[in-house]
């Protein structure tokens, strides 16, 4: 199977820090990773790879740093990895950049199935699957939990995590998923990964090497503009109790319930 | 046709009440447009009076697309029957539900029709003078709020979670129109095929439309523990949640994580016990409109963002809190017969 697998560079979740003055993030000195979420991508991708044979590229759309995302991808088992980088392409919307990562993917060649993370940690639209799909026409299933059957060249069988279940859903290929966590545990890469992520060529395409409507790409091409930013309040100011022994602990739970019932949050059958 | 649709969602059958939750929302924007607002079904049995319920709520216009082979979400047929509607009325905006379903369609449906998307809004305004929607949403990890506008491109679309808002009463006086629209045959894709669901799935736990969530954290020790806030989440009319570091122990399955690698949820109430509040676990739960946190560790960062925190052993306290609740219902079974759900 040849499987495709675009990810994302992303700054460390647990290392964001905000500017007070400006509200926005701080990025020097917060590290970059791939995105938390595609890793359960990759893992899907080479287990496929794996037990069905085939070949695995990961792309990823991002600054020319982005390369580095696309080698610990390749450390943890992707043959190769494209770079997609330009100045046209800063600040895409969930739109422009389904659309930029749609047309290099076609100039890719051929392939039997699109393997993404659910959504990024950073942007958090989960958008850019789905958006993926619809520009290449593709069937595509999100939400994916597990691949129950696969007949290479064929079709899929998937489980989708939804709210009322596992939704079992067939798919012919080509086709895209978006995949959640259950699906496969990310393995750690190897010491051999890591050496032929070092030396591995990392192709680099531009605007000029692919086929693109000047007027769909980076911020001037995103139909949705950002006009303000906010810094949320970082505490509710709520009320805190202790509670060290039995007595404070029944004086801390009428406390809570009398929270509770002022919020009108209690059922009807619990209210004093 | 209205200028503003929400579209409802159903599952075997029955509306969810998110479908409600959006025309409390869509109405606000619509009177600010002086425009009509219409609720659009895609799927199968819906009943005539279930619809009548959607004009009750808030909708000028119901229109029901529904077909056998709409009854389960798939997204391509879903995307081609929206995309037809958007060709043929175009609306300005369209909101959706940010669940399974609207958060596979609308970005689906948003390239299609060269659309501005915004996803999991958690305020919408009509912007004064021009008559854009000003969409707000929580970004990276919820530490910042942005402000997103779509002014050249419509419709403008967004998604708001489950939850989030409460619907408007119902009014069984408000008059409006329910549109039966027959399922266009060239609109069929058959290339995914809903196969049903899982068997094993019977009692799933719906996290994102829970009331109420009570997640357990490290700090609960063991899976056996997890009974407890079962039982506490039954008392409280709710459903039980976990963190990232639970589920990866093997204490409760995946479909209950909440957080960044899990779901993402607004509940009225959400309860932590012994959560420590990760970022990574903050994220999924910041819209909640109410939070308790359970912690012995007075430092515990869920403590900083509760609206009500107990510093201590976090056992005695849900027992304690769990007996007074059973007494309660007890003493209110004695005295009046026991009612369901809440007022």
């Amino acid at each position: 199977m040849r499987i495709v697998v675009p990810i994302k560079q992303v700054p460390e979740t647990s290392n964001v820090k905000m500017d007070p003055v400006t509200g926005t993030m701080i990025r020097a000195g917060v590290g970059t990773v791939v995105n938390p979420l595609d890793l359960f991508a990759i893992e899907t991708a080479v287990r496929l790879k794996e037990a069905h044979g085939g070949h695995v590229t990961t792309v990823t759309m991002g600054p020319r740093g982005a390369e580095k995302a696309l080698r610990e991808a390749i450390a943890m088992g992707c043959d190769d990895g494209v770079l997609i980088s330009d100045r046209a392409f800063a600040g895409s919307d969930s739109w422009s950049t389904s659309y930029t990562l749609a047309q290099a993917i076609r100039t890719l060649g051929d392939f039997d199935l699109i393997v993404a993370g659910e959504r990024a940690t950073d942007g958090d639209t989960g958008q850019v699957g789905p958006g993926i799909a619809a520009w290449l026409d593709l069937p595509v299933a999100t939400y994916v939990a597990a691949i129950t059957r696969v007949d290479p060249g064929r079709g899929l069988t998937v489980e989708r995590l939804v709210e009322e279940g596992y939704q079992v859903l067939e798919l012919p290929l080509p086709a895209l998923l978006t995949v959640v966590k259950e699906v496969a545990a990310p393995r750690l890469p190897t010491l051999r990964g890591k050496k032929r992520a070092k030396a591995a060529e990392i192709p680099l395409l531009t605007a000029a090497e692919l086929d693109l409507e000047p007027a769909y790409l980076g911020l001037k091409g995103s139909p949705t503009k950002v006009v303000k930013v906010a810094t949320p309040k970082v505490t509710r100011g709520g009320s805190m109790v202790r509670a060290p022994d039995e007595d404070a602990v029944a004086d801390a739970v009428d406390a809570l319930l009398a929270f509770l019932e002022e919020r009108d949050l209690l059922p009807r059958e619990v209210r004093a | 046709m209205s200028f503003v649709w929400t579209l409802a969602e159903q599952h075997e059958g029955r509306l969810k009440a998110v479908s409600y939750e959006l025309l409390g929302r869509a109405r606000a924007l619509a009177d600010k447009l002086d425009t009509k607002l219409a609720s659009l079904l895609i799927g199968d049995g819906v009943d005539a009076r279930q619809l009548e319920t959607l004009v009750h709520h808030g909708a000028d216009e119901v229109y029901a697309i529904q077909d056998p082979r709409l009854a389960h979400f798939t997204c391509e047929t879903y995307s081609n029957v929206l995309v037809h509607l958007i060709r043929t009325y175009r609306p300005s905006v369209i909101l959706a539900a940010a669940t399974s379903t609207g958060r596979t369609l609308m970005p689906h449906v948003a390239v299609r029709c060269h659309a501005g998307l915004t996803a999991d809004c958690t305020e919408l305004d009509i912007e004064p003078g021009s008559g854009h929607l000003l969409q707000t949403r929580p970004a990276i990890g919820g530490n910042i709020l942005a402000t997103i506008k779509t002014p050249d491109h419509r419709p403008q679309m967004a998604t708001v979670r489950p939850k989030s808002s409460r619907p408007l009463p119902a009014d069984p006086e408000r008059a409006g129109r329910v549109i039966e629209v027959p399922l266009d045959e060239a609109l069929v894709d058959a290339r995914a095929r809903h196969l049903g669901y899982r068997g094993d799935a019977v009692d799933f736990v719906n996290l994102e439309e829970a009331d109420v969530v009570v997640a357990g954290g490290r700090g609960m020790k063991k899976a056996e523990h997890f009974a407890l806030l079962e039982r506490l989440a039954q008392a409280l009319g709710g459903a039980v949640g976990a963190t990232r570091d639970a589920v990866d122990r093997g204490w409760i399955g995946y479909p209950h994580q909440v957080g960044l690698s899990g779901k993402t949820i607004s509940p009225r109430l959400y309860v932590g016990a012994g959560i420590s509040g990760a970022i990574q676990h903050l994220a999924g739960i910041k819209t909640s409109e109410t939070i308790v946190s359970i912690n012995s560790d007075p430092d515990a960062s869920l403590h900083q963002v509760a609206d009500f925190a107990i510093v201590g052993d976090l056992f005695p306290v849900l027992q304690e809190l769990q007996r007074r609740l059973d007494e309660r219902r007890r003493s209110a079974g004695a005295s009046a017969p026991r009612q369901e759900g809440r007022a």
